[in-house]
């Protein structure tokens, strides 16, 4: 995939076109080193975590990023975050590029862009109490200096995440996941952020928990006017939260489309196989699916198949796609796909 | 149809500094020759304990299966000798555990250990088996079976270990397969993979299938048969259609309302149960799922509800079984 212009960019279609432009990716890539050697370490070869994706995400929107292990929708969140130094492409945020920016004109980035994560075991500081926890964000960006206004914001931020003020007393290990999540949560929103990336945020949890969590993402959506990058790989969860949505497979983004389009009319036969993969609540539906399970497994990025990198798995492969890489097109209005076939 | 496996009132609690831990709680259900039954439920219900109670795999201390007759071709399991249950455990009844690679021993090939259960089990020599290993490989879709015996389990990816856990169940052709979590760790398309590989292979050689899982989807589209379990109990047991489509416990009806389906369009809320699950060390004479339920009524704190029929081959552990339907419309 080449860079190409911003008018050319996957932008959405009528339903969020009101909304303006919040991040903008462009033909980003991180390769990895694979390093040999213990003193004069040197590479010997790069997983291509994320070659040449793009995308933007409206003000208010939540973008879907979907994909199997290993296809490089962490990497990109964490590249947004700065949390990686991407190897080329831009990350353009209310204007910037953030991958021109150094650490000191990151910081009031920082508090616009932050991120809830999988593991609400890992995630929180296990010697910390949640106050403090929550608390940290705003002492260290000195958005409230006086102790006990933090302490108040503390509180309201906790109860604005379903939680007791009393928890923020306690530590994490005398919480459940859900609760956990739930600080994660506060955390994120303890700066006022205008966008949150949220990784796999409720794959940890079971599903009775996971309803109550995806239930609070919705309303702070809402009551805050937030704009979300969902990455994720439970497809279902997907469909229930993301205005749009994007699928990777290998490092490459293979579609892009509004969710419902998406999901009723996929073009990639990735997609297509990923979607059927996916087994449906309900044993009438199950009974009469059709199952076509796509054999093989996901290469690996180190030497990604030549041409089109799904073609040694793909159902609809011609001799071409061994050798072209295909074009991310707009088919359809607001549905890009990266497919010579369809 | 024989009954190949008959649970009756299984006991298994843990005896911790923090109390006595009811993770099973007088379960009882019947497994039938070459069906597939999904146990469901939420983590910490008692499903993985239940399956491992089967094989008497609870470690001790501190956890003892303390009641309950376990029934498995005409033998009660609970009453065998260490020896005798470990001519059983692997050979007529064996297990799909959901890590592959902490249940693959590291530092032995794929080849030794799957030779090794049926050099045990079944007598043969290590040509015989080192062929029906290859066999085995092959049967579970992977290629170059001969090589593939020679790796160790760091050489494959996660669905092949997976694969390779299958193949070890089935090496000495058993009766049952208790699968715990077979495909939570893999990626989706992997997990169709693998859960057709089992379907098929179960059908085929008319092995029954006890599937534990947490993932609605995966029970709809495989099980005859689904058992719901909530803190320790059964709660509601019926056939895969009457459990989705006539639920007759609040539970089991939160648990449908709360799982988001892909088929279905953004917008439609969520209906998530409130609170969390009870803490097992602290139950009391009550229905468990009481203090989440919308429809509790004052008995269902006083005693705890019988898994009685509502309909044919469906039975419920609610006092208000009965009236959920109308219930629910009101609501």
């Amino acid at each position: 995939m080449s860079a190409r212009p911003a008018e050319a960019l996957p932008s959405s279609t009528a339903a969020v076109q009101k909304g303006e432009t919040l991040l903008e990716v462009r033909n980003l890539r991180k390769h990895f080193p694979v390093t040999e050697g213990i003193i004069f370490q040197r590479a010997v070869a790069f997983v291509k975590a994320v070659d040449g994706v793009s995308f933007t995400i409206n003000k208010g929107e939540t973008l879907g990023l979907v994909g199997e292990s290993g296809c490089g929708k962490t990497t990109v969140g964490r590249c947004i975050l700065q949390l990686e130094q991407a190897t080329e492409g831009e990350i353009i945020f209310e204007g910037q590029d953030l991958t021109k920016l150094d650490q000191k004109a990151l910081v009031p980035v920082r508090e616009k862009i932050q991120v809830i994560f999988q593991d609400p075991y890992s995630s929180l500081n296990p010697r910390m109490k949640i106050g403090n926890i929550i608390e940290e964000p705003i002492r260290v960006h000195g958005i409230i200096p006086e102790v006990r206004a933090r302490r108040e914001r503390v509180a309201e931020l906790l109860s604005v995440c379903g939680l007791s003020p009393r928890f923020a007393d306690r530590y994490p290990h005398e919480m459940s996941g859900g609760q956990r999540q739930r600080v994660g949560i506060a955390r994120a929103l303890s700066l006022n952020p205008d966008f949150i990336i949220c990784d796999e945020a409720v794959s940890a949890l079971d599903v009775s928990i996971q309803a109550q969590v995806i239930n609070l993402l919705e309303d702070l959506r809402e009551e805050f006017h937030l704009t979300y990058l969902f990455i994720a790989h439970d497809l279902s969860v997907v469909r229930h939260l993301c205005h749009r949505v994007a699928v990777m497979y290998l490092g490459k983004m293979v579609e892009l489309a509004e969710s419902d389009e998406l999901f009723e009319s996929p073009l990639h036969p990735y997609t297509q196989a990923l979607l059927n993969a996916v087994p449906i609540p309900d044993p009438k539906i199950e009974a009469t699916r059709e199952h076509r399970i796509i054999s093989g497994e996901v290469p690996s990025p180190i030497n990604p198949p030549s041409g089109c990198v799904f073609h040694p798995r793909c159902p609809l492969a011609v001799e071409r796609c061994q050798q072209d890489v295909p074009e991310f097109r707009e088919l359809r209005p607001g549905h890009w796909v990266a497919c010579t076939e369809v | 149809m024989t009954k190949l496996l008959e649970i009756e009132n299984l006991k298994t609690q843990f005896f911790t500094s923090a109390g006595t831990v009811m993770a099973v709680d007088d379960v009882s259900y019947d497994v039938e020759e070459g069906e597939t039954v999904a146990v469901v439920g939420e983590s910490g219900c008692g499903k993985s304990v239940c399956a491992l109670s089967v094989l008497r795999l609870i470690p001790w201390p501190p956890g003892k299966i303390v009641d309950g007759r376990i029934r498995f071709m005409g033998r009660n399991l609970l009453e065998l000798s260490d020896d005798e249950i470990r001519k059983i455990r692997g050979h007529h009844i064996s297990m799909v555990f959901q890590e592959p690679m902490t249940s693959l021993n590291p530092v032995l090939t794929i080849g030794l250990q799957l030779s090794e259960t049926m050099q045990h089990h079944l007598g043969m020599s290590e040509a015989q088996a080192a062929e029906r290993a290859a066999e085995l490989l092959q049967m579970v879709g992977i290629s170059e079976p001969h090589r593939r015996l020679r790796q160790y389990p760091h050489h494959l990816s996660g669905g092949m270990r997976q694969r390779v856990m299958i193949a070890l169940a089935l090496a000495c052709e058993p009766k049952l397969i208790i699968a715990d979590e077979p495909t939570t760790a893999l990626d989706v398309t992997i997990q169709a993979q693998i859960l057709e590989l089992m379907k098929d292979l179960t059908r085929r050689l008319g092995v029954a299938l006890i599937v534990i899982t947490h993932n609605l989807g995966v029970v709809a589209r495989y099980a005859d048969r689904v058992n719901v379990m909530y803190a320790g109990k059964i709660i509601e047991m019926g056939d895969a259609q009457q459990i989705y489509h006539n639920p007759q416990h609040p539970y089991t009806l939160g648990l449908l309302a709360s799982v988001p389906r892909m088929d279905q369009a953004r917008g439609a809320r969520l209906v998530p149960i409130e609170g969390q699950p009870p803490d097992l060390t602290r139950l009391d004479a009550g229905c468990a799922f009481r203090p989440r339920c919308r429809f509790a009524i004052d008995r269902c704190a006083a005693e705890f509800p019988p898994l009685e029929a509502v309909e044919d081959g469906h039975l419920s552990a609610c006092w208000r079984a009965d009236e959920l339907a109308e219930l629910r419309n009101a609501s």
